[in-house]
């Protein structure tokens, strides 16, 4: 009925019993394909998630390379890999969890030249970005594509998880129409962020992602999961699809990708 | 009507480093006022120059974006919870 090896009935024996999952369900996940923008803090707990759950594909897109500063947080990486491509190290780490899987590394940044040819070969995004130029390209490419993304945020002991699934639910600009002024939103680099925090958003994220590929249970579409460490305090504030949206309202003024470090430099 | 807002973390320097604040109003934009009073440099943070709420800025009450009720002119309840939530960017570095 199933192509399994033998292996592979052993490996995923925990999710083939499953109900929600079975062996149909992870079939698909062996046949889905997903693409980790950033192999960083929320990177690493999604990347060696969807590794072990069986994920077929995952493409990972990062230009960084390993600085010994990323390890408090980023478990793909390890000490030996300082100075080496995150995508390289990532790489490693996932198919040594799961040779399974294959993983398609971009060491580059996503841009909107390259944008559509990356986002076009996935059916999931998880963004696990570290800028807002990025998170408004990425909202704008994946309504245009039709393509979810699981996305998530963190800044020093608080996080946020959503689910935009265009035709589901609202996207990124019906939350935030506007980014705010540079220097507004100060990143983790200049800020700090505790350690654990990425691996509970990220580890959230990769449920969700996991959730919307066998579309099983409520994944957050249309709600804003908060969690804040210090308090352990989860939150849910309904997120709405906004009808003036430029990209998914009624009359969309949007259709092309346009410059978004220059859209993310307003001035205030 | 006394309200708890939520301050995030981004203009907690402005609350003395506190995540929540007691405050009273009868609708989202005299509760603004009041922070404003008590807390000195929000209402810029969460107002442009001329009053409206940016756009970058979302205040929920209790679960809801006031967007999609009744705005800054949205009443509120007593005991009824503020959160104001900033974009954050954070993930990979």
């Amino acid at each position: 009925m199933f192509n399994f090896s033998n292996e592979q009935i052993e490996r995923y024996s925990r999710h083939i019993i499953l109900k929600e999952v079975g062996g149909m369900g992870q079939t698909r996940l062996l046949e889905s394909k997903v693409l980790l923008i950033g192999a960083g803090g929320l990177g690493s707990p999604v990347g060696v998630y969807l590794a072990a759950a069986g994920v077929g594909t995952l493409g990972i897109i990062d230009d960084d390379v390993v600085d010994l500063s990323n390890l408090q947080r980023q478990i793909l990486h390890g000490t030996s890999d300082i100075g080496i491509p995150k995508t390289k190290s990532a790489a490693a780490t996932i198919t040594e969890m799961n040779p399974d899987v294959k993983v398609i590394p971009y060491n580059e940044r996503i841009t909107s030249e390259n944008a559509f040819q990356i986002l076009e070969q996935y059916d999931l995004i998880v963004d696990g970005c570290d800028n807002l130029p990025t998170r408004y390209l990425l909202n704008d490419a994946s309504v245009m594509l039709g393509k979810p993304i699981v996305h998530g945020s963190i800044f020093q002991f608080e996080g946020q998880v959503t689910v935009f699934y265009p035709g589901k639910g609202p996207c990124y600009r019906c939350l935030y129409p506007e980014p705010p002024p540079p220097g507004m939103v100060p990143s983790c680099q200049e800020a700090g962020v505790f350690g654990v925090l990425p691996g509970i958003i990220g580890t959230i994220q990769a449920v969700e992602a996991i959730k919307t590929l066998l579309n099983i249970g409520e994944p957050l579409i249309g709600n804003l999961l908060l969690f804040n460490a210090l308090t352990m305090d989860f939150k849910r504030l309904k997120l709405r699809q906004d009808e003036t949206c430029p990209m998914c309202g009624e009359h969309p003024t949007i259709h092309e990708l346009i410059d978004y470090e220059e859209f993310c430099q307003v001035r205030w | 009507m006394a309200v708890t807002v939520r301050i995030p973390t981004p203009l907690r320097r402005l609350t003395q480093n506190l995540a929540e604040v007691e405050t009273e109003g009868a609708n989202i934009e005299s509760i603004i006022e009041n922070l404003e009073a008590n807390y000195p440099g929000m209402k810029e943070r969460l107002c442009d120059d001329g009053g409206n709420i940016r756009r970058f800025v979302n205040i929920y009450l209790n679960d809801e974006d006031i967007r999609f009720l009744d705005g800054k002119a949205t009443p509120v309840t007593d005991g009824a919870e503020i959160s104001i939530i900033p974009a954050i960017a954070g993930g990979k570095n």
